[in-house]
């Protein structure tokens, strides 16, 4: 769009003056920049530029004058501050005041300065952190001083040139005009943008190509026109007009971007085009996300409730009110004062006013409190969670990110987790395992080996930390002093040893900066017999090249392993660069000739040579125009272009000689002392492309140099060989390949290479004619390859396929000449440069493929092992290829062998629509009908062994749903169809029966819907983890998205709401913090309920007593400042430190998860209860008093004090029967409140006799404190209200002790007990703590029955953990238990086969854990689509089976399941 | 490689010493401090509320509350009080047309007398109360009409009187004093007691008025304005209360009892918590000798019937009552004692039944120990 107005506004804006292009700019959607330095004598108000912003940037939100106003406009966009200003406005009006007015407005006051502070805190950081960067130095050019003069950043403005030097940081968006690199390139690094740390090139504006001299600004005078300034980092288009006339297109290759840094460029000078808060980087700033928690959104709804409550208090108490008043009549009592007019008020009237007056005299049950209490919380949590170090990853250095602060609790609550499978289960370190050349594998086992050895080095280094982390282990823990003992052993040792082997590597990290070269990846051991070939193929080369035979009578393997390891190192954008200058390139050049870089060069080189002189003239003259459009600058060279020529000449009459010549004397001094292959690096963009050119390094045959126009490889025996790079078509995710034209050198070819995935490079390959033998052995390769590609995928490798194809120098100018056409074509840009990229990648020649290893990170196994214990589920999707993506995940136990495996692979809507029926009701048949004789084959399968997990909780899923062992497998193609509005709710009744999903050939917008389907269908809770780019939507779109601080840059950090160094972080982020957080948070918020229910109650009960007049007994300072105040530090302290079960614990027992998934701290009900009991407190609290001192002469505030510190202690102590944990914070906290009340009392009531009225209180407490009634009171009133609590809460864990009371009491056992306990019964622990034992026959009638073989269950259980605990734990307790066990499944079992069930139908199901494979025929007019239940266990093959399901009863069984749908 | 080695060593120096603090902090890295604070790891107490661990609380709790809960009710036993109503409802009351003629308006008193006999004798001091039902001293506008500083002796306050006293604010352009709805409705009945011993004499029982407010008010709150002595002068200016006969410095002849200072006054300022209340009248000081306070015998309580209650169903008695350290009779705390320590001690007997029954997984579970 932004290009179509730059058209329309070009062919007129040239001639006109600048003050119309002044005008100009206001109008049009783009930016205009002139240089400065033509302005600088006029005044500001002359320079076209002063519209635009400055480079000063402020962040910050506030000045000093806007805070106030500002400040308060937006804290007043929260409803409940509005709602408690209205309040304590309310209490100016005479009529319905019940406090001081003043002193009402106090909390609000509290509140709003307390936000205030806060946010004056952050904006005075961010004013800091403004000025530091405000005041950093740059060159700017100055035409008073003719050249560069040193200013701060803010003083830079659009126009402006300045000069950048090597490591500098832009200090704003610069067009690039000139740089110091014989290239005209400039390098920058983005890290601090978007975390990538490999070096991105960026080229001078192509009109200032070739300026040989250095960049003059003085003699700039051109204008540049370009977008109006945006956010996307990858987009930038406009164009330079010169005074010529002449306009050059400008491209995001031309732009530096602010925050980036000048690597490996000595110097270059740019023009601003946008600065400060235009910059891009600027743009793309927007600072932390805010969500709503789940469990806010339910605080919202029972505030809404107290709202309600509230109204109907203050309209019961107006009602009250009402008759009061009118039960007098006429007759007005003296007690009953006149308005301040003097006129009596009618019932009516003052029933309307008392309703006002009521509502700011229950205004605390609205907790105005509770929203501050909560950030307060969440923000201790963040640090907490900040804090931990087994969060920690010491390898980077780097710890868990909060990014953000109000979903903490949100962590305790998921139920799926989607996530990416490289770089978040792997380490996305790419190492080169094995390979494929012309149909030949080579194994590369010492390769194998080697990685092994990485892989148990790090298993060990795992074991010993667990020695030394939290992680005790069983056996070393004895008793608490000798596991110190133990401990400090056990540390020193692991430590010297993987400790500095961390060290080592973060230091490798730090001092390398170059991604994807840790050792793994870089050293690979050669395959000896492939290295062979390759040492052979170069002797042979060279032997040819010395007698000048040509290149193409080297065998064709040969040839094909030459040309895979050309391939390897030549097709791809890796950079190289010398170690001992970590940022400097290294150059190797052949020629001196002017720097070229685009396309046209290519073309002209061709020109004379060839093409002009060929049949193609048409072509050739389409060419030349658009080199000219190119620029005058381009034909400003014919030195070079007549040297290229003879060159060109030279090579064609066939002179290998010259190709082959080594390195000419005079090129660049740095290449001359390049050291060995060994110590350069490679800076790639994605892992992959690193893994590839290090594999053939290892085979010398490595990759020496990088320009934009060649490539310089080295081999063994023929030394440098310099490929001339014609074109480059990068990688993208729907071609999945990447391809380079280069001229080879030894055969002069125009040789086309093509890396990528192997499914697309397979069907572009040419079809071998089967008539001669080559096509034959053509075949045979192919075939062979795909069979090694299948076993790479099958072994979980990436597979890659190498594939060349060679072109004539006709067929070659034809391609190109469409190819410039659609480069420079403006609609439908990307189309076409598809269409013309697909042109040129067919008919391919496949040379082999390549396997490389994503290895699994550390603890992925045992993370996802354990995070499905807790319940989760967990869902994988990858844009990996099935089977490498099936491999993985049985590699991570994400797949079970022992599970069946649905595949659905499907290539039409209905094809799909019919797999996924066919998949229902299979899973109906299996699992509905015989679930009874599952779970006995489950309980089975648990005595046996250890190893099975408990079925996850179905709780929340719907009760038809369960899940089961069943793993499902889509590929993106047939998610697409699966996708359908039409078929999702299939999809997902598959899907959520199945333990496990996999989506692979996933693209990123399928991710984003898988997860967006999830949440919004099932109404789940959704977490997405990703490291890369592709997950960002994902990450977006789900409740709480993390992403992955990994390798490949941070675009996913960036979008996620907590950042992890590592996947198997999450175990302890979720289990741990997660619970922990939400059930703080939980237990706060119902606390807060109920606190300030029980107060306001009070007061109403008082309303019986005082004629409904609105009066309180509790003096207005109490009343006002009880929840501020007197009752707020020990929630707190509770709300952060509070916790149920210790983190170990929380770890070992996964299952506690459940109680956050299912919302079991903070259940609807649950404010209910607080409810009632806040009221029955209120009431023992207001009565006990009442009757104390009926009939006596107190007064009302002597008889309201008491009231207040009876409430104050019994909230308290309520408190403390909810603390789980005391530690001497809690303890402190308490004992300070209570002091609190009573010190701010004593004084208040000491002060002054006359102020404070209507209460003036003066000598009251001291009085109290005199009286040992009151002293009987506090005794008796808290025990009597908290009796029912205390009472309910020690029959509650005992009767039917929930699970985490369970873990509760587990922790207090000693560390080897609970160890033990553990690990003797897991099963059984399973049993206990999931909500549906799984012994349970499904036909049990009664609940009580349940709960008894529960707890004779957990007898048994008690009784063998006795035994276990007091002797080791061998296999003769493990036998006590089986009788017991056995003999409940015992009439499960037998009973199951009679069992008139509502499906018997099926009772002929086949026994489906016999059967290894189960095809499902489809009807034959689909063919394709498959449905495979594989079944991949070591049992032999039994029998193919045929689904029992006739027609008619599918029928009936569908509408059954959708009705649960 | 220095760096690293270094890095090595303090790493180990963090991980044996994780209990105390987390070394020095001077690491470059990000690592966090390895505290039991950070670490969320600081000693704790963790209780369990299991039927066998709150077991104990509620045996204690009944068996200390029942103890306290008999000798609250003994003690409230011991206490004697006598009561009687003299509004004159019913038509054969004595004060019968008293209360049925009598208004705000009425400005002459109306005299009568009630009697009554005592069965036992009272000892020690006994306090005379009078008491009013049905009266909403707690009203929240009616709590809110007074004037503090006015009381206090505020000359400005005395010619200004706050706003809250409207609408008993001003009259007839004169300053109230004191101001506002309270003093307004102030307790006029005046009442004197006689005891008819077996003679058939009349005594008059001595009725002390001192001490019956709060020190504090009498001597910190309320105050009369001005310096002077002569109290009419100090209150010039001011109009007395629309309810009441007679301006404020004639409460009492008694200089130290008069104005602002008035103990009656004063102690019908506090206004009661509830809508059923007594207020201290006078106290009938202990006699030196072994002689009962009261001795038992026929009484007869002469009334100055001013204060009219019949307009909202109110009302009037006068209390005889000893006091003891709890204050005056009432057995409800003691009742609520021995309740509560009589439930707890009944749910401890159902938990130790639950704790025998049920409990026996954390009971095994300890076992080990």
């Amino acid at each position: 769009m932004a290009r179509e107005n730059e058209d329309a506004g070009m062919a007129k804006d040239a001639p006109k003056t600048k003050k119309q292009r002044k005008n100009k700019t206001k109008e049009t959607k783009t930016r205009t920049v002139h240089a400065n330095t033509l302005y600088d004598f006029a005044k500001g108000e002359e320079n076209p530029n002063r519209h635009y912003a400055n480079n000063r940037i402020k962040t910050t939100k506030y000045t000093v004058l806007s805070f106030l106003p500002k400040n308060l406009f937006e804290q007043f966009h929260r409803l409940a501050n509005v709602y408690f200003v209205f309040i304590a406005l309310l209490n100016f009006v005479p009529v319905v005041n019940t406090f001081l007015p003043e002193l009402a407005l106090a909390p609000v006051l509290f509140i709003l300065s307390v936000t205030a502070i806060k946010d004056i805190w952050e904006d005075y950081r961010r004013h800091r952190s403004d000025k530091e960067i405000n005041h950093m130095d740059c060159l700017v050019y100055c035409r008073a001083e003719k050249g560069y003069v040193e200013k701060y950043w803010k003083e830079v403005r659009v126009g402006d040139f300045i000069r950048l030097r090597c490591n500098e940081i832009l200090p704003a968006d610069v067009l690039l005009m000139s740089s110091s690199d014989p290239d005209r390139l400039c390098h920058i690094e983005t890290a601090t943008l978007d975390g990538e740390t490999n070096l991105k090139q960026r080229q001078v504006v192509r009109s200032f190509f070739d300026l040989d001299c250095d960049f003059d600004p003085l003699k700039y005078n051109s204008v540049i026109e370009c977008e109006k300034p945006n956010n996307d980092l990858n987009r930038f288009r406009g164009y330079i007009i010169h005074q010529s006339g002449r306009r050059d297109a400008l491209y995001k290759e031309n732009l530096l971007l602010r925050g980036c840094t000048i690597r490996n460029t000595e110097e270059a000078v740019g023009i601003v085009i946008y600065a400060g808060h235009e910059t891009k980087a600027m743009l793309n700033n927007n600072g932390p996300r805010y969500k709503r928690s789940k469990l806010e959104r339910q605080m919202n709804v029972d505030v809404f409730w107290c709202v309600i409550i509230l109204l109907v208090m203050c309209l019961f108490a107006a009602l009250g009110h009402g008759l009061w008043m009118f039960q007098y009549g006429d007759k007005r009592p003296v007690f009953d004062v006149l308005s301040p007019e003097g006129t009596n008020l009618s019932p009516i009237m003052s029933a309307i006013y008392l309703f006002l007056t009521m509502i700011i005299v229950f205004q605390v049950l609205i907790p105005i409190s509770l929203f501050v209490s909560i950030e307060i919380v969440k923000i201790c949590q963040v640090y907490f969670i900040h804090q931990d170090t087994d969060l920690y990853d010491e390898e980077t250095d780097s710890h868990l990110q909060c990014r953000a602060l109000n979903i903490t609790e949100d962590l305790g609550q998921m139920q799926y987790i989607f996530s990416d499978k490289t770089g978040t289960l792997t380490e996305n370190k790419m190492v080169f395992r094995r390979c494929t050349v012309a149909g030949v594998e080579y194994s590369h086992d010492a390769n194998a080996k080697r990685i092994a050895m990485y892989q148990e080095m790090d298993s060990e280094e795992e074991e010993c930390m667990s020695h030394g982390g939290t992680l005790p282990r069983r056996d070393s823990v004895g008793s608490h002093q000798s596991a110190r003992v133990v401990l400090r052993s056990h540390s020193t040792k692991s430590h010297r040893r993987t400790g500095s082997r961390a060290e080592a590597k973060r230091a490798s990290i730090l001092s390398k900066h170059t991604a994807f070269s840790s050792p793994m990846e870089k050293d690979i051991t050669p395959d000896p017999q492939l290295l062979d070939k390759v040492n052979d193929c170069s002797s042979q080369l060279d032997f040819m090249r010395l007698h000048s035979q040509p290149v193409s009578q080297l065998p064709s393997d040969l040839s094909d392993i030459f040309d895979f390891f050309i391939a390897l190192t030549v097709c791809n954008t890796v950079v190289v660069s010398s170690p001992n200058q970590p940022r400097q390139k290294v150059r190797m050049r052949f020629e001196l000739k002017s720097p070229v870089k685009t396309i046209e060069d290519f073309i002209k080189r061709f020109t004379p040579s060839r093409l002009t002189s060929g049949s193609n003239n048409s072509s050739s003259s389409s060419l030349n125009r658009s080199s000219n459009k190119g620029g005058s600058s381009m034909l400003s060279s014919p030195s070079a272009e007549s040297t290229l020529t003879k060159l060109n000449e030279e090579q064609s009459s066939g002179g290998l000689e010259h190709a082959f010549s080594p390195a000419p004397p005079s090129y660049d001094e740095k290449a001359f002392c390049t050291p060995e292959e060994g110590e350069l690096r490679y800076e790639a963009e994605s892992p992959d492309e690193a893994a590839l050119v290090y594999a053939a390094r290892a085979y010398k045959c490595s990759l020496v140099g990088r320009l934009p126009d060649q490539v310089t490889v080295e081999l063994p025996h023929l030394g440098k060989l310099n490929f001339e790079l014609l074109h480059t078509l990068g990688f993208d995710s729907t071609r999945k390949r990447m391809s380079v034209v280069v001229r080879h050198p030894l055969t002069d070819q125009i040789t086309v290479y093509t890396k990528g995935a192997d499914s697309v490079i397979m069907e572009l390959i040419r079809p071998p004619n089967t008539g001669n033998s080559k096509g034959r052995r053509q075949k045979k390769i192919l075939c062979r390859t795909q069979n090694y590609l299948n076993l790479y995928a099958a072994d979980g490798l990436r597979t890659l396929c190498i594939a060349k194809k060679v072109l004539s120098k006709e067929e070659y100018a034809r391609w190109l000449q469409h190819h410039l056409e659609a480069e420079t074509a403006i609609q439908r840009r990307e189309e076409l440069l598809f269409e013309s990229a697909l042109r040129l990648e067919t008919n391919l020649h496949l040379l082999g493929a390549t396997g490389i290893e994503d290895r699994l990170q550390d603890g992925v196994p045992e993370t996802i092992a354990s995070l499905r214990k807790a319940g989760l589920q967990i869902w994988v999707l990858t844009g990996d290829k099935q089977e490498t993506a099936v491999n993985i995940a049985y590699a991570c136990k994400l797949l079970d062998p022992e599970e069946e495996l649905l595949t659905l692979n499907a290539d039409s809507k209905e094809a799909c629509k019919l797999l996924l029926e066919e998949s229902l009701h299979y899973i109906q048949a299996k699992f509905l009908c015989s679930s009874g004789d599952a779970s006995a084959k489950d309980l089975h399968a648990n005595v046996s062994s250890f190893e099975i997990y408990p079925p996850a909780p179905p709780s929340s899923h719907g009760a038809s749903f369960s899940v089961h062992q069943l793993g499902l497998v889509i590929d993106g193609r047939t998610l697409a169809y699966a996708l359908d509005t039409s078929l999702e709710d299939k999809f997902l009744a598959v899907a959520r029966s199945c333990r496990s999903v996999l989506c692979c050939r996933s693209t990123p917008l399928q991710k984003s819907m898988v997860v967006k389907l999830v949440r919004n269908k099932l109404k789940v809770m959704t977490l997405a983890i990703g490291d890369g780019a592709n997950d960002v939507s994902m990450i977006q779109v789900a409740d709480v998205g993390v992403g992955i601080s990994g390798q490949e840059g941070m675009q996913a950090v960036m979008a996620s709401d907590f950042a992890l160094p590592r996947f198997r972080y999450l175990q302890k982020l979720l289990l741990v913090h997660g619970h922990w957080c939400y059930s703080r948070l939980a237990n706060m918020i119902l606390y807060f309920f109920y606190k300030n229910a029980m107060f306001v109650a009070l007061i109403f009960w008082y309303q019986f007593y005082c004629g409904f007049s609105g009066s309180a007994m509790i003096d207005q300072w109490y009343l006002i400042f009880f929840n501020l105040m007197f009752s707020s530090f020990p929630q707190l302290i509770s709300g952060t430190l509070d916790r149920d079960v210790s983190a170990e614990t929380l770890q070992q027992l996964p299952q506690l998860y459940t109680s956050g998934q299912n919302s079991e701290e903070y259940k609807p009900y649950m404010f209910w209860m607080n409810m009632i009991d806040a009221f029955y407190q209120s009431l023992v609290c207001f009565f006990i008093p009442y009757f104390t001192y009926t009939d006596s002469d107190v007064d009302l505030f002597t008889w309201g004090t008491p009231i207040t510190a009876i409430a104050l202690l019994t909230i308290l102590l309520h408190l403390s029967i909810e603390t789980k944990t005391w530690t001497w914070m809690n303890c402190l906290s308490i004992t300070f409140s209570i002091a609190l009340f009573f010190t701010v009392a004593l004084c208040y009531n000491a002060s002054c006799p006359t102020c404070y009225p209507p209460s003036n209180p003066y000598w009251t407490i001291q009085r109290l404190l005199q009286d040992p009634v009151f002293y009987l009171l506090c005794t008796i009133t808290p025990v009597a209200a908290l009796l029912p609590r205390y009472f309910y809460r020690a029959c509650h864990s005992t009767l039917f002790p929930n699970p985490v009371q369970v873990g509760r009491q587990l922790d207090k056992l000693p560390a080897d007990t609970r160890r033990n306990i553990l690990s003797l019964s897991r099963v059984k622990m399973g049993s206990w703590l999931s909500p549906r034992p799984p012994s349970l026959p499904v036909g049990k009638p009664q609940n009580c029955v349940q709960k008894d073989q529960r707890s004779k269950l957990a007898h048994g259980d008690a009784e063998s953990v006795q035994q276990g605990a007091a002797r080791p734990p061998g296999p003769k307790s493990c036998t006590k238990n089986d009788p017991l066990l056995s003999e409940e499944l015992q009439p499960a079992s037998t009973k199951d086969p009679s069992d008139p069930s509502p499906c018997s139908w099926m009772t002929s199901t086949p026994v489906v854990a016999q059967m290894d494979r189960v095809q499902l025929n489809l009807p034959p007019s689909i063919t394709s689509p498959c449905v495979a239940y594989v079944r991949s266990s070591e049992a032999p093959l039994s029998r193919e089976q045929t689904p029992p399901c006739s027609h008619g009863s599918e029928q009936g069984a569908e509408p059954a399941l959708y009705t649960v749908l | 490689m220095m760096a690293s080695s270094y890095n090595a060593k303090e790493e180990d120096g963090h991980h044996s010493g994780s209990s105390s603090h987390g070394g020095p902090g001077a690491m470059k890295s990000k690592k966090p401090d390895n505290t039991a604070f950070k670490q969320q790891r600081l000693p704790a107490w963790q209780p369990i509320l299991t039927a066998g661990t709150v077991l104990p609380a509620f045996f204690v709790i009944g068996l200390i509350f029942i103890p306290i809960g008999i000798g609250l009710f003994v003690t409230s036993n011991n206490i004697k009080e006598f009561e009687i109503d003299y509004t004159g409802v019913e038509v054969d009351s004595p004060c019968y047309n008293c209360a049925k003629n009598f208004s705000w308006n009425s400005t002459s008193s109306c005299l009568c007398s009630v009697n009554f006999t005592l069965d036992q004798p009272f000892e020690s001091n006994v306090y005379m109360y009078y008491g009013l039902s049905n009266f909403y001293q707690n009203h929240r506008r009616y709590v809110k009409s007074r004037d503090d500083s006015q009381l206090n002796g505020v000359e400005s306050n005395l010619r200004q009187p706050s706003k809250e006293c409207e609408p008993y604010r001003t009259s007839e352009g004169l300053p109230i004093a004191p101001c506002g709805a309270i003093a307004n409705s102030l307790f006029n009945d005046t009442l004197t007691l006689y005891y008819y011993p077996q003679n058939g004499t009349k005594l008059p029982v001595p009725l002390t008025k001192k001490g019956i407010a709060w020190w504090t008010d009498k001597h910190v709150k309320f105050r009369n304005p001005g310096g002077s002595a002569n109290l009419s002068i100090a209150f010039q200016g001011t109009a007395k209360p629309v309810n009441w006969r007679n301006p404020v410095y004639q409460l009492d002849e008694d200089p130290e009892n008069n104005g602002f200072i008035n103990e009656d006054f004063i102690v019908w300022m506090r206004t009661a918590a509830l809508p059923t209340f007594r207020k201290l009248y006078r106290i009938i000081q202990k006699k030196p000798n072994t002689t009962p306070t009261l001795s038992s015998g026929k009484y007869v309580l002469e009334i100055t019937y001013n204060y009219p209650v019949l307009s909202f169903d109110g009302r009037k008695r006068m209390i005889l009552s000893t006091i003891s350290w709890m204050g005056g009779k009432n057995p409800f705390l003691g009742i609520a004692y021995i309740t509560v320590g009589s439930i707890c001690f009944f749910l401890g007997v159902v938990l130790l039944i639950i704790h025998h029954k049920y409990d026996t997984r954390s009971n095994s579970a300890e076992i080990p120990n």
